[in-house]
């Protein structure tokens, strides 16, 4: 149970942050690698605005979000847009997000150091719930998920910019012969996909320690989430991430904990091999 | 069809995708309520045409003009905004949206109320206002057909191109794309077609051109393609 409930909280981190690697990969057709480092990015925001400012987690949250899509914004702005401009290859792309992950990552060691960190939030006491001991953390994590995930769907299903943000990842030639404004839509996937991420990488601080390297080593798992849901299906990743979440965990039942990031290695590799179109992407 | 205007001029156009020019200097033209056809083997450069005239890529030489105005190498969302629509080859459908959702991606530079538009596209197409909550990757390729052909025609454009409209349908399905396109035509829309099934497309038409390499081969009145002997041989398999 204790595993289950563990698995939840990780699986709906995964799954909130997967979404905008997911939507920008089947979008600009590149994988972006400094995805997991605006996560990282997003929780030492967070963590300077609450633990150096003093402010309240909640403000620190929203500003951390603020500042990471604010980032995304510029890096469209004075890489992304400039570079599709060029016509650049999808390998170009990838390597220069290889580099932006090196340079962010490296920026938060420069200031804040390799070391791990904390918010500066009281400690409260975990409750008993069938067994398994419920940190208040981990239920603020899966409610704030799922508040962003209804969000996200009202935005995707019911808004303009929403639908024609799901049009561009289906199509994107057919959404600029239909007069969509692609630049402007583009731009409108980078926030709400690192909006996201950002979120994520504030409710994954409270959960576990702040290193300059947690959003790194969330890629391959998010990577996987991406791949299990089918490429540029929100709805596929956020279910992938949950299992992914979930086997992660479960896995520690059998196999020593070192091994819990070789899972989502397997299940990706196993997903490609039988169903590449992902499980929950085939209804193309 | 007495009306006499250019609605599209397009002259000596000449353009490729690598250092390779693909046209050598094609010249077509569509008066206003017409529909012209496009014919030529595999690879003569007949989507490539409908590309460039769309601003989806861009012209070397020559000059493309709509109602008037120079849109050569002026962008896609320029072109729809003066009155032309698009639908292409393939993929000429979103997905992973509904039909609704589709027809309203159609409209997507209109900011007002589109539901005049979609009663008039329901009208045409009956069989989309049905199912029209569904995704349009669920559909039959007949019905995805009719979903291209609906969202170009949601902002009512003067000028509808369409790429192989009734390629990889069932005959029954063929027939009421050709049904259609004449519909669409009477209620005022001119229309350019690319077809292989040359014969169907030239008997709905005012007039064909013929591609070979990039290069006009000929021109006549429909009717007239459709007798030439030269054209039955190489184009219409005798
Ligand atoms: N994206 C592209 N990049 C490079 N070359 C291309 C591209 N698209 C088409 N071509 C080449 O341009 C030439 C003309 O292609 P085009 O698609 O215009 O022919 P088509 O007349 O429409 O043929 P079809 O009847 O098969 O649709 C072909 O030689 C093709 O290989
Ligand atoms: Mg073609």
């Amino acid at each position: 149970m204790q595993l289950v409930i563990n698995g939840l909280v990780i699986g709906s981190i995964i799954a909130i942050t997967a979404i905008g690697l997911s939507m920008i990969y089947k979008t600009l057709n590149f994988v972006n690698f400094a995805h997991g480092d605006f996560v990282a990015f997003a929780a030492y925001i967070a963590l300077f605005a609450n633990a150096s400012l003093g402010m309240h987690l909640a403000s620190a949250f929203l500003v951390a979000i603020l500042a990471t899509i604010v980032l995304g914004i510029f890096m469209e702005k004075v890489v992304w847009h400039p570079m599709r401009r060029k016509n650049a290859s999808r390998t170009t792309l990838i390597i220069i997000s290889i580099g932006l992950a090196l340079v962010l990552r490296n920026t938060l060691i420069f200031i804040w150091g390799g070391s791990t960190r904390n918010y500066n939030i009281p400690v409260r006491r975990g409750f008993e719930f069938f067994g398994a001991t419920i940190a208040p953390n981990q239920v603020l994590v899966i409610i704030s998920a799922f508040i962003l995930v209804f969000a996200l769907h009202c935005l995707l299903s019911r808004t303009k910019i929403g639908k024609s943000i799901r049009a561009l990842s289906d199509n994107i030639d057919l959404a600029r012969i239909s007069g969509i404004d692609v630049d402007r839509v583009i731009l409108w996937t980078w926030v709400i996909g690192l909006g996201l991420a950002a979120a994520g990488g504030v409710l994954y601080g409270l959960v576990t320690a702040i290193r300059p390297d947690m959003g790194w080593y969330l890629l391959l798992p998010m990577f996987a989430a991406v791949i299990l849901g089918g490429i540029g299906n929100p709805y596929g990743t956020i279910a992938g991430g949950i299992v992914i979440g979930l086997s992660q965990e479960l896995s520690t039942a059998i196999l020593p904990t070192e091994y819990k990031f070789a899972v989502s290695f397997v299940v990706m590799t196993l997903v490609l091999l039988l169903k590449p179109e992902g499980i929950f992407g085939g209804a193309k | 069809m007495g009306v006499k205007v250019k609605i599209l001029e397009v002259r000596d156009l000449v353009t490729g995708y690598t250092d390779l020019n693909i046209l050598h200097g094609i010249s077509i033209h569509i008066k206003s309520g017409e529909i012209v056809s496009i014919i030529g083997p595999n690879g003569s450069g007949k989507s490539t045409l409908m590309k460039t005239i769309f601003g989806l890529l861009r012209p070397r030489g020559g000059a493309i003009v709509f109602k008037d105005h120079d849109i050569t190498g002026v962008k896609p969302d320029a072109v729809v905004r003066l009155g032309m629509s698009y639908v292409p080859q393939e993929k000429e459908f979103f997905p992973s949206l509904t039909i609704l959702e589709n027809l309203e991606m159609g409209a997507f530079i209109r900011d007002d109320d589109i539901s005049d538009s979609l009663e008039r596209i329901y009208a045409i197409f009956p069989a989309l206002k049905e199912k029209r909550q569904i995704r349009a990757g669920s559909l039959s390729g007949g019905e995805q057909r009719m979903v291209g052909i609906g969202r170009a025609l949601m902002l009512s454009p003067d000028l509808l191109l369409l790429d192989e409209p009734s390629a990889g349908l069932a005959p029954v399905m063929r027939n009421m794309v050709f049904e259609k396109i004449a519909e669409i035509n009477r209620a005022g829309t001119s229309i350019l077609i690319v077809e292989q099934n040359a014969r169907r497309s030239l008997g709905i038409s005012d007039r064909g051109y013929v591609l070979e390499t990039g290069r006009n081969r000929f021109e006549g009145r429909g009717q007239e393609l459709l007798e030439n002997e030269d054209v039955l041989r190489l184009y219409l398999g005798g």
